[in-house]
């Protein structure tokens, strides 16, 4: 690939766009997969004589579930082109606010919100950051994630 | 199976959060490419990962993410909350190489009638250096009742 097919200047103007909204059933064998992959073994993600006596009254999904990528990642991504070839995660944020249970029906809506450019020891960088909104099947937000895209020279 | 609980009364500055440590298989990448649909070859193809100036397939960032919230859970039992979590890939981690989740207590205060309490976290390799580093806030029960 001789040329490149899009400028920086043509990933600024895509700022402000969402990509397709994403709702997933949360199911127990979707957090007991999670927490295998994790390797958690605590009973509040699985065992529900366990999480019965708990303040949740069963079980809940860990408060890491949203920073999967089907949620908050390449899952609910808008549809950006990237200037240059390598791309690298580059850090999440979340911020939680109700837990998840077994059941919820949960729609993550994510933005681009903003592009950095840096140039590194790699030469040229960019800062792509993306904000996606979780929302229960009451309309209550459960989580927010913020997060950062490199693409590299 | 009991889990203990942590309150607010026992935390101080400064204080250590007890190491959590995962030593990741290529097997686990891609159990945790399967549970969060995260199909980048570069966690489960070498050849790819090379041609990435990689020096073999890497731990995925989110999964080091999970693994600092497990930390946090752990800590703080089943009555505690985390509220908020950030963190950042400044180096890599591979498959086959120990890793340690580690945290401190850099502050704790009352706000809103919520039991705060801030951590600095990081991952640190086999060599020491962190390659993960990030923050929290977490909310605890406190011993004291209302009014107290």
């Amino acid at each position: 690939m001789a040329e490149r097919a899009f400028t920086v200047e043509d990933v600024k103007k895509l700022i402000g766009i969402e990509g397709k909204p994403l709702s997933l059933e949360i199911s127990k064998w979707m957090i007991q997969k999670f927490v295998r992959a994790v390797g958690d073994d605590n009973p509040l993600w699985q065992d529900e004589e366990y999480a019965r006596k708990t303040k949740y009254g069963g079980i809940i999904a860990p408060p890491s579930l949203l920073l999967a990528v089907i949620f908050s990642g390449s899952g609910t991504r808008p549809d950006i082109p990237f200037p240059y070839p390598r791309v690298l995660d580059g850090g999440i944020e979340t911020e939680i606010y109700l837990p998840i249970k077994p059941g919820d029906v949960i729609t993550s809506v994510t933005k681009f919100v903003d592009l950095k450019e840096r140039e590194g020891k790699a030469g040229k960088m960019l800062f792509l950051i993306f904000e996606t909104t979780h929302t229960n099947q009451k309309g209550e937000i459960v989580a927010k994630t913020r997060s950062t895209l490199i693409n590299l020279e | 199976m009991e889990r203990k609980q942590l309150y607010f009364e026992d935390v101080e500055e400064g204080m250590e959060i007890p190491t959590l440590v995962k030593e990741p298989t290529t097997r686990q990448l891609v159990m945790w490419a399967g549970a969060t649909e995260d199909y980048a070859e570069i966690h489960y193809d070498k050849d790819v990962a090379l041609k990435n100036k990689l020096p073999s397939v890497i731990v995925h960032g989110r999964l080091k993410a999970a693994w600092l919230i497990q930390l946090l859970t752990d800590w703080i039992g089943d009555e505690g909350i985390v509220r908020k979590f950030s963190c950042t890939y400044r180096g890599i981690d591979v498959p086959g190489q120990k890793v340690y989740c580690k945290g401190r207590v850099t502050k704790k205060y009352v706000k809103d009638d919520e039991h705060c309490v801030e951590c600095e976290v990081w991952i640190e390799n086999e060599k020491g250096e962190k390659t993960t580093p990030g923050s929290a806030l977490v909310i605890l029960p406190s011993r004291k009742k209302e009014g107290e």
